[in-house]
């Protein structure tokens, strides 16, 4: 599987653009299974880098969703309200939440798409 | 992406381990056995796939992790009398029921289900967890009386087939006419080419379907499995898994030993008064329901389904409209079939009326609730 470069990655198998885009990767979906419920929090939350935002429920399991990085939530994606499923079809195209970023310098210290996708190998490995 | 793992040293595996890892089934631990969740999206599976499959066409289950006890010899029908709380003397040879072993207390040792092979012969099906504990329990309460007890379970391989379809499939692959066979009875018949397999129309997905219980050497389970699936492609047949197979018993309500049955809970308690015959002279933990009966339950299991967004699990608390607690959820989980999200759960008496509005704690929230009947899925009668 080859990871979009065009954003960051963290080891909790979340990922984030630059403007502030947050979903989860392919990984992630493939692990959790039918994802049949996503928990986001409303506009205007503060969320802290590293913290739990959210939750994503599997027909099986609840996960805990992690922030890649500090910010407001300025939007939810309300379709994966309705239709959580597309999280597994496309995870890399569902975002979940934007946030304004308190600093964008965080994004630093988050994994490229290239050492991600050795990280993803080795977890599944 | 298939997630290896290795089987951790303590778990045991079934003879078909080998065929679950490599269609790529996510493992898990359930019960001290190393099982499938469920197998993956590459192959049409995944739990939601598996489930559908089982109520619209046919799924194949590997269930050898079931335990196996052989009641048999002229004090058998006494012995399992004594040990079991439904009327086993009803039975006619090639009849099953379903029923439960109790303690004194006349809570639950586990559930079962007891087939009446012979004369003097019954086969008690038994959960995976509670083997050990269930045969040390039925040996150990049936000395008295002139029966041989058997511990079987590490000789047989059990395969579940399960779904409107599961008729037409097994029926490619054996000699019996299923058609004679009406469901909780069974037959024997050459299965895949196995001569005098025992056939049970029974199982555990609220489905018409088959158990099938074969020889459980790897070589010959391995065959039959691959057999199965083989004979399912026209059918759409899927394997499913421990994960499929939750969803679909909670759809139909039934009981999962550790959740709304146990050690802790009586028969009335669980709502399986119909399958407890208090008429019957004497069984364990018959007095005990006597007194419990006259005394009344403190708590009940209620059907729920969740009114607003969110998802009952299992040992989320249950709260009254004014967030009280007073209960909590034994089983809770989406329904695929249904597409609402349900759960079972033990409340106080007074708040068990269909229709009652409570809540259920998600994540320090309480979520609306409602007590609905069960079960929550029936099986369409064939027309």
């Amino acid at each position: 599987m080859a990871y979009p470069a065009d954003r960051k990655y963290t080891k909790e198998h979340e990922w984030i653009t630059s403007d502030g885009t947050i979903g989860i990767t392919h990984y992630a979906q493939e692990s959790l299974g039918d994802i049949v419920f996503v928990d986001m929090p409303k506009v205007g939350t503060e969320i802290a880098a590293g913290k739990t935002f959210g939750t994503v429920e599997s027909v099986k399991a609840v996960s805990d969703l992690y922030a890649p990085a500090s910010g407001t939530v300025t939007e939810i994606n309300n379709d994966l309200t309705t239709s959580p499923e597309k999280v597994n079809k496309d995870a890399h195209g569902s975002w979940m939440v934007k946030i304004k970023l308190k600093d964008p310098a965080e994004l630093n210290g988050l994994l490229s798409a290239a050492d991600y996708e050795k990280f993803a190998a080795e977890e599944a490995g | 992406m298939s997630v290896a793992q290795a089987t951790p040293p303590a778990l045991r595996k079934t003879a078909l381990n080998g065929a679950h890892r490599a269609l790529g089934a996510k493992m898990v631990e359930f019960g001290g056995w190393d099982m499938p969740v469920e197998y993956p999206s590459s192959i049409g599976c995944g739990i939601v796939s598996e489930h559908m499959a089982v109520r619209t066409g046919v799924g194949i289950f590997d269930v050898s992790h079931m335990g196996d006890i052989r009641l048999s010899g002229p004090g058998a029908l006494d012995a399992v009398q004594h040990i079991s709380m439904n009327d086993a003397a009803r039975l006619a040879i090639g009849q099953a029921q379903y029923s439960a072993l109790l303690y004194p207390e006349g809570t639950f040792v586990d559930d079962v289900i007891v087939h009446r092979l012979g004369g003097d012969d019954y086969l008690l099906v038994i959960n995976a967890g509670t083997r050990e504990k269930d045969f040390n329990w039925v040996r150990d309460h049936t000395r008295e009386f002139n029966c041989r007890v058997e511990h079987l379970s590490d000789d047989f391989t059990q395969i579940a087939i399960q779904g409107p379809k599961a008729v037409d499939l097994l029926q490619k692959l054996t000699d019996a006419d299923l058609s004679t066979v009406k469901f909780y009875w069974v037959t024997r018949g050459t299965v895949c080419g196995l001569r005098d397999t025992l056939i049970a129309r029974t199982g555990y997905t609220a489905e018409d379907g088959f158990e099938i219980y074969i020889p459980s050497d790897e070589a010959t389970s391995m065959r039959v499995w691959n057999e199965i699936l083989s004979a399912g492609k026209e059918f759409c047949a899927l394997p499913c898994g421990l994960g499929a197979r939750n969803t679909l018993r909670l759809e139909g309500s039934l009981s999962l030993y550790g959740h709304e049955i146990s050690d802790t809970i009586n028969v009335w308690e669980a709502r399986l008064d119909r399958f407890c015959k208090m008429e019957k002279a004497d069984f364990l933990g018959r007095p005990a329901l006597d007194r419990a009966r006259v005394a009344g339950v403190t708590k009940t299991l209620v059907g729920l389904e969740m009114v607003d967004r969110g998802i009952a699990r299992d040992g989320y608390k249950v709260l009254d409209s004014s967030g009280t607690e007073i209960g909590y959820v034994t089983s809770g989980s989406p329904a695929p079939f249904l597409k609402k999200n349900i759960g079972m759960a033990y409340v106080s008496p007074q708040h068990a009326a269909i229709g009652a509005t409570l809540q259920v704690k998600v994540r320090g929230q309480g979520v609306k609730a409602q007590v609905i009947p069960t079960p929550f899925y029936k099986r369409p009668k064939k027309t």
